[in-house]
């Protein structure tokens, strides 16, 4: 086996609260690319995000997911992460009294095991150097976890965390949505600078914009909880131009949202 | 059990104990009258707790200790809550076993010293104090304490003078059925400004630690109290702190309750004159089946008087605590400002948290707030540290440090907070 990343699902159906949201997803990412899964809103793209991290309020009720060929479905939400899987969220939490510097170095070491925990000096100088790509100011690593962080700062802590974590495969869910076009630039530019291939990438938006900054080698168009259309980033450039309506009308689909009824 | 109190002491074990102490005259009487009034008065009255099935009976109500000729000789968990050798005064059991005053501090004089040599030595100034803030009368436990006070500090800062460092108390209990009866007595005199640090321990199958702290802030004096109860699972913890706020005068109570048994912690505050202020900062952590009533009061009697209690408590396994804030401010205490937080945590289903503010305000021109909530930790906070590859157990307790954090990083002794955020450490491991 190579040392590329993988992240495979197969057929992932998921309910909330006893709803089905997600109606049988399939994809495969794997170290060295970049997926873009586009929708409108209210079509379970983020369902799916919060589902494979292990979110508690979602049951993934059938399907497959392996990462790395291990069954992701088996593991607590913690040993995802160890793992190697990595979602930037769209509505990080926000934790009173935990410093940035203290909960990240936290979970890097969580990461590296015990015995092999990494010294202060160079998690400093690491986190320092991320935090100058990420433009983001000394002062964020002493203050306490996303308290206080405009939407714009929130996002570039989850693309910080993202960097010192290193994970094989990241999930950016809806990491664009509130950035300016500057901000937007900086969140991007902290992604490129991990593409290898020993990194993939699921990059769940509705804007086309934020493809501009990363290039997609995948596209994946979701409605009614499962991917309707996939291509190259061709198909990005189509939809920033003329909408999902032709989606639709390609695929005779009239109401693109889930779990209405 | 017969629901009589049955006392294994008598009016001749109290003659004798004080004939032992070499006590003053007005010692043994204080003691006789205190303990004839065991059994007339009810035990304190707690909102919300129940105190009928708590042990105050069953112990040895004296328990001798050999004097150290160094702090070495202690356990050494218990010989680690002392930050500093200096200012020391250790009280092992029954007896005080070790204490220790820097000479300047003497010369300037300052009395640091245990309440028996205190009681002939400087007897009226004793006299002054000495229960005359928790009475007697008061309740039940009062009156236990007060016939069986032993050990115990007299700590007397003179008109204008400053100390840096601050003083220590060690009260530690050691053994089955052993009972202690801690009385600290602090005098602030006008502008003077000193820091107390009590710590309370236990090992072994300790039954009861009664104490009571009383202390005395006169014009324009700053006293910083500080309790840390570390008692264990057996011991029924009782600590009633009061303090006289002087003119212009500031009192700051930082309280850590860790104790794993029966806690009643209780600390009030009468605001007398104008511009008096009293801070509480009050911190608990409660694991096993701890059971404790935290009680922080300000009486505002004096105008522009101000008092601010901010109470954080967390609870675990299937430890349940309430927490008291009560501020009442009386008529003609005008621009007078009292305001509480109080916020309990619960980790588990078992564990149970309630938090009460009550305001009674007898004054118009005031202002007053409050703030309280009980909850569980977050799913999402925990959901969202777990994510990143932090264990649960380790997710809790950065939400749980976190959560104390937002008082404890408020102490103003970089010591004291980092004794109690170790102890915090040690109990959430």
């Amino acid at each position: 086996m190579s040392n590329k990343p993988n992240l495979k699902l197969k057929d992932i159906k998921v309910e909330i609260e006893g709803r089905e949201i997600l109606k049988g997803v399939n994809i495969e990412i794997k170290g060295g690319e970049i997926h873009a899964i586009m929708g409108p809103n209210g079509t379970g793209k983020s369902t799916l995000a919060s589902a494979l991290m292990g979110h508690p309020k979602y049951e993934i009720i059938s399907g497959e997911a392996h990462l790395n060929g291990e069954d992701l479905l088996e593991m607590e939400v913690d040993e995802r992460a160890r793992a190697g899987l990595f979602l930037a969220m769209q509505y990080p939490s926000e934790i009173s009294g935990v410093t940035n510097s203290d909960f990240l170095r936290s979970a890097v070491n969580a990461k590296r095991g015990e015995g092999n925990e990494i010294s202060l000096m160079k998690f400093i100088r690491e986190m320092d150097s991320k935090m100058d790509v990420l433009e983001m100011d000394q002062k964020f690593a002493t203050r306490y976890l996303n308290e206080g962080f405009s939407g714009g700062e929130k996002k570039r802590n989850e693309i910080l965390q993202m960097m010192m974590l290193k994970p094989g495969i990241a999930i950016l869910d809806e990491i664009d949505s509130g950035l300016d076009i500057d901000a937007l630039k900086v969140v991007a530019e902290g992604v490129n600078s991990m593409r290898n291939d020993e990194f993939g990438c699921l990059i769940i938006t509705h804007y086309q914009r934020l493809l501009n900054y990363i290039k997609p080698d995948f596209v994946h168009v979701f409605m009614q909880g499962r991917i309707v259309k996939s291509g190259g980033p061709e198909l990005a450039e189509r939809l920033e131009a003329e909408g999902y309506d032709w989606v639709k009308e390609e695929l005779g689909i009239e109401d693109e949202t889930v779990g209405k009824g | 059990m017969s629901l009589e109190t049955k006392l294994q002491f008598d009016d001749q074990f109290i003659a004798k104990l004080s004939q032992d102490l070499q006590e003053p005259a007005w010692m043994l009487e204080h003691r006789l009258a205190a303990f004839h009034k065991i059994n007339e008065l009810p035990l304190p009255k707690l909102e919300k707790t129940n105190l009928s099935k708590w042990n105050f009976d069953r112990f040895t109500p004296y328990t001798e200790a050999a004097p150290l000729q160094s702090l070495s000789e202690l356990p050494e968990d218990v010989q680690a809550l002392l930050f500093d050798s200096n200012n020391v005064l250790v009280q092992k059991n029954s007896s005080v076993v070790y204490k220790q005053l820097q000479e300047e501090l003497q010369a300037k004089g300052v009395i640091f010293t245990d309440l028996n040599t205190a009681s002939s030595k400087h007897e009226d100034l004793v006299k002054q104090t000495f229960m005359t803030l928790v009475t007697k009368d008061a309740h039940r436990l009062a009156a236990q304490h007060g016939a069986l006070a032993t050990g115990g500090i007299f700590l007397y800062v003179p008109r204008n003078v400053e100390v840096e460092i601050p003083f220590q108390g060690l009260f530690y209990a050691e053994g089955e059925q052993v009972a202690i009866f801690p009385h600290v007595v602090i005098v602030a005199e006008e502008n003077s400004r000193v820091e107390f640090v009590a710590n309370f321990a236990s090992k072994g199958e300790v039954a009861l630690s009664n104490a009571v702290i009383e202390v005395v802030a006169k014009q324009n004096a700053k006293v910083r109290l500080a309790t840390i109860s570390n008692m264990g699972s057996s011991t029924v913890d009782v600590l009633y702190r009061r303090a006289n706020i002087g003119r212009d005068a500031e009192v700051e109570y930082i309280i850590a309750d860790l104790s794993e048994g029966r806690v009643i912690s209780n600390s009030t505050s009468h605001l007398n004159e104008s511009g008096g202020i009293a801070n509480v900062k009050s911190v608990a952590l409660g694991s096993g089946d701890m059971r404790a009533n935290i009680t922080s009061s300000a009486y505002h009697w004096g105008t522009h008087t101000a008092s601010d209690v901010n109470a954080r408590a967390v609870m675990k396994d299937n430890a349940s605590c309430i927490t008291n804030s009560i501020t009442k401010i009386e008529k003609g205490a005008s621009k007078a400002d009292g305001q509480q937080s109080s916020k309990v945590l619960m980790l588990s289903d078992q564990a149970r948290g309630d938090s009460n503010p009550i305001l009674l305000i007898d004054e118009n021109d005031v202002t007053a707030g409050h703030a309280a909530s009980v909850g569980r930790v977050d799913a999402n906070q925990l959901y969202y540290l777990m994510s990143r590859g932090i264990p649960r157990v380790e997710a809790e307790r950065l939400v749980v440090r976190g959560f104390l954090d937002a008082v404890v990083t408020e102490i103003p002794s970089d010591s004291l907070r980092k004794t109690i955020h170790q102890l915090i450490e040690r109990k959430l491991r």
